[in-house]
């Protein structure tokens, strides 16, 4: 029976020789679920086995909400400057550089126009990706634009909440983005334009306090963790343990701040379902 | 099926028509007569006992187990064009107060209600229809979303009252009812208001305020339960027959008070005897008051309501 019996203790092969499947042909959700990538992107980035919803960016937002992925960015080129030449562990110039190179993009919010089930739908859309989906002056000022042109061409307007809050390389300028931001949405609702804020993992800080909860309706996708202040800092804060569900999608269901949480595949059916009944005009179909 | 103490005389036909039937399928007894008999008496006796109902007897009608409840109503109204909306942006999404946009042909309409639970465990959940401040705060931003787009607003009434606990009193239950109230009088769009079941005073009137106000033949709306009432004033809850009567909460007596503007009919035997009836004819019954008020501008329309209710009270002198 010794064959099987190991003689010498631990992993002996060299990291170099460790064969590796290639990153990306499988993903790992939280539960343990192992799901083909193939198959994740197909069931709209939800691990079919146990519902998870993995964290995506504007790119797949886009792809779920625009019919043929067929949409025009707005304001592609607005980019960070330094203004407080700010630094801690690394220069604020370098972190927008390291993140525009990671990610592809040019700051944490895509804004775009296109068509969604026909008709025509403003969508802005945040990355998390790129630090922590935080909000500058690009994102306040995309955003705020993005809201002009719903105003402007009388088109609703849905944007996708994922962010860490307000970004604190840009300090004071960062908060004023909230009251802009609100200030263009109360423009929107005096308009009487539909406004729907999905608040996807995470929704959290300066996005909460502003545009994030000002919604005609507030909607979120299961287990998104929503909330003013994170997790860690009201437990550090408070001394005490957080209930299991603390500011889960759920949770904020519960306590009266959203008006529903959907599955990711029926998204952009009950987008469109509430746009057409807010604005008294015939059902569209769900096939588009 | 369930039966109140005064329908017994019909469970009892109802039990012998089934037992003939059933000796007819089972031996070669010919029974197509007695079963015609029965059929016939059936049918007698519930027009008997539905057509002379006393107050108290339509109360029990009102919380009968088998009625439908709001969201039966809606769902079978709207179909797939419901889409629920929840919360009150403040504290809690009350679970007694339900709420959303759907559709009746092709309009669009606020649905407000209270929801009641059809067994122990969704009873608990929905709080026995007894909505808190937060319930009448999610019904106000879901009437003022309506009134932002233009939406007409149609509010179902079912409920033994406004809950009376300790923490709805902390969050204010009178101010959220009287919010509500004075904000039903001048919201600018059509509200359409149908009492389904128990419409027990500020609880009911909270979203109670409206147009159009209908109610269905087997219901009741007064200022107290006559439980309540009795309990008060004859110092006994043995007297809910005659404060039934003293009351005057039924839908004709409501009506003949001008309190409320229409009586919808029921099947005979009740709402939830003929449940796909009851829905059609709550559904037109809708349609036909939106049709009413459509046409008129706001400042007419809130002008209208509020003429309407600034008639109501007798008095001498």
């Amino acid at each position: 029976m010794s064959w099987f019996k190991r003689t010498k203790k631990g992993i002996q092969t060299p990291t170099e020789e460790k064969k590796d499947v290639p990153r990306g042909l499988w993903y790992k959700s939280p539960t343990g679920k192992i799901v083909d990538a193939d198959e994740l992107e197909n069931n709209f980035y939800v691990s079919p086995e146990d519902g998870y919803h993995v964290r995506i960016g504007s790119k797949e937002y886009f792809q779920i909400l625009f019919d043929d992925n067929k949409f025009k960015e707005l304001d592609k080129n607005l980019e960070s400057k330094d203004p407080l030449k700010f630094e801690d562990k690394k220069k604020y110039t370098d972190r927008l550089k390291d993140a525009q190179k990671k990610t592809g993009l040019k700051d944490a919010v895509r804004t775009a126009v296109g068509k969604s089930m026909g008709n025509d739908l403003v969508v802005a859309c945040m990355d998390f990706s790129f630090i922590g989906g935080s909000m500058g002056s690009v994102v306040g000022e995309k955003i705020a634009r993005a809201a002009d042109y719903s105003l402007k061409n009388k088109i609703p307007f849905l944007l996708i909440s994922k962010s860490g809050g307000a970004r604190m390389m840009e300090a004071a300028l960062s908060l004023m983005q909230l009251a802009k931001t609100s200030a263009k949405l109360a423009r929107l609702a005096d308009a009487k334009i539909p406004y729907i804020s999905l608040c996807t993992d995470p929704t959290t800080g300066g996005t909460t306090a502003s545009f994030a909860m000002l919604g005609d309706i507030n909607i979120s996708e299961p287990g998104a963790l929503i909330g003013f202040a994170g997790p860690r800092v009201v437990k550090d804060t408070t001394g005490k343990d957080l209930p299991e569900g603390f500011q889960s999608a759920e949770f904020v269901l519960d306590h009266g701040f959203l008006d529903f949480i959907t599955h990711r595949k029926d998204l952009k059916q009950k987008i469109n379902l509430y746009l057409d009944l807010v604005q008294n005009q015939p059902l569209r179909e769900k096939t588009a | 099926m369930e039966y109140l103490d005064f329908e017994l005389p019909i469970k009892d036909l109802q039990e012998q028509y089934e037992k003939a039937c059933q000796i007819g399928e089972d031996s070669d007894v010919d029974v197509t007569n007695t079963c015609k008999q029965i059929e016939k008496k059936l049918a007698e006796t519930k027009k008997d006992i539905y057509k002379n109902l006393t107050p108290w007897q339509r109360v029990q009608l009102s919380r009968h187990p088998n009625r439908p409840y709001t969201m039966d109503y809606i769902k079978a109204i709207c179909g797939d064009s419901f889409l629920e909306l929840h919360g009150d942006r403040n504290f809690k999404d009350d679970k007694a107060m339900v709420g959303g946009l759907g559709k009746i042909g092709d309009q669009s309409y606020m649905f407000i209600g209270q929801q009641k639970g059809y067994n122990t465990k969704t009873r608990q959940y929905r709080n026995f229809g007894m909505a808190n401040p937060e319930g009448y705060r999610k019904a106000l931003r879901l009437m003022e979303s309506a009134e932002k787009f233009n939406i007409p607003v149609v509010t179902l009434i079912d409920t033994p009252g406004a809950f009376p606990g300790m923490e709805a009193e902390e969050r204010g239950q009178g101010e959220a009812i009287a919010r509500n109230i004075l904000e039903m009088t001048r919201l600018k769009v059509p509200i359409i208001v149908v009492i389904i079941g128990e419409g027990a005073s500020g609880g009911a009137l909270g979203i109670g305020v409206g147009d159009k106000v209908l109610m269905l033949e087997n219901t009741w709306y007064s200022v107290i339960s006559p439980e309540s009432c009795s309990s008060i004033l004859w110092r006994s809850w043995e007297f809910k027959e005659q404060a039934a009567e003293a009351l005057k909460l039924t839908a004709t007596d409501m009506k003949k008070m001008k309190l409320v503007d229409q009586v919808v009919k029921e099947p005979l035997g009740g709402a939830h005897s003929d449940r796909e009836k009851t829905f059609r004819s709550v559904a037109s019954a809708i349609e036909k008051a939106y049709g009413e008020f459509k046409n008129l501008s706001p400042e007419e329309l809130v002008d209208q309501r509020m003429e309407k209710y600034s008639n109501m009270g007798v008095f001498k002198g």
